[in-house]
């Protein structure tokens, strides 16, 4: 039996993987931020999910913790053109989140810790498709990228899967948030290149 | 929450290009008042996010954003929703 290269155990090579159109593939993790980083102690974090009529739903730390969390392995494609692949993520679902939720409303305005927004449709929160997540590769989620807690949205640019988030309104109407008021696609899907208006 | 990193801006001076493209005059040598506190600061001194969709370039006092601008294959879009004036210096009409 011959000596099995080192090769032969990796990750698909970049020409056997189908990337969404104009992205190229990564290795690291590039940071992508609009302002400084915000350090938020867990006893002081919250996360909250305020509906159309005014209900709050509040979780601290130590009661998001509590809740049975998942751990997918995700793609990831920014709008600025990197996507890295496999990622492996700790956190909680949204359909945990939502469990005890009355509304009727359509969309999300997300909320982060810093002055940062980001609006989404409510349904693709929804469905297993999202999460809040406060592990990144077995270890507490660094600052840089989101920590203690962000937004995981995979299946959108990753401008959608707010760092720090801290929680979100629920809407009748569409709100555009931080950069989706300046330029950006509504929606972002990665797969059908919506990275501006119009696209 | 207080904050932590200090090294991932750059200082206004980051803008000089990318407003070129849409003023004659040099922007950065501007004077502007922040909606935010008031203080007033050259464009040059502001701290400029640039790994980010856009460029968000926010005041040294107290982070407000100052200023956005994202450039989109087809046009620029400029939001300057933190600033309660500009004053750009100009040569004498
Ligand atoms: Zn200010």
């Amino acid at each position: 039996m011959g000596i099995v290269s080192r090769g032969f155990h990796s990750r698909a090579r970049p020409a056997d993987v189908k990337l969404p159109p104009g992205q190229y593939l990564t290795e690291d993790f590039p940071v992508l931020s609009a302002g400084p980083t915000p350090s938020i102690a867990r006893e002081e974090w919250e996360f909250t999910i305020t509906t159309e009529s005014g209900t709050r739903h509040r979780w601290s730390w130590r009661e998001l913790l509590a809740l049975p969390s998942e751990r997918p392995t995700v793609d990831l494609h920014c709008v600025t053109k990197w996507s890295k692949l496999g990622t492996g993520w700790e956190g909680v679902s949204l359909d945990t989140l939502f469990a005890d939720v009355e509304t009727a409303a359509e969309f999300a305005l997300v909320h982060s810790y810093g002055d940062y927004t980001t609006n989404i449709p409510l349904e693709d929160l929804l469905g297993g498709e999202a999460w809040i997540a406060y592990q990144y590769e077995g270890e507490d989620l660094a600052p840089v990228h989101g920590g203690p807690a962000r937004l995981l949205v995979p299946h959108l640019y990753l401008w959608k899967s707010a760092k720090w988030v801290r929680g979100m309104r629920l809407l009748t109407e569409d709100e555009p948030g931080f950069w989706e008021s300046l330029g950006y696609h509504d929606y972002g899907d990665p797969w059908r290149e919506q990275r501006y208006q119009g696209d | 929450m207080d904050r932590q990193d200090t090294t991932d801006y750059e200082d206004g001076n980051a803008l000089a290009g990318p407003l070129g493209e849409l003023f004659t005059a040099d922007v950065t040598a501007a004077s502007g008042r922040c909606a935010g506190c008031g203080r007033t600061a050259v464009v040059a001194d502001l701290r400029v996010y640039a790994h980010a969709p856009g460029l968000v370039a926010r005041c040294p006092s107290c982070d407000t954003v100052i200023l956005r601008l994202v450039r989109a294959p087809d046009a620029a879009w400029l939001d300057l929703r933190g600033t309660v004036y500009m004053r750009v210096p100009l040569p004498p009409a």
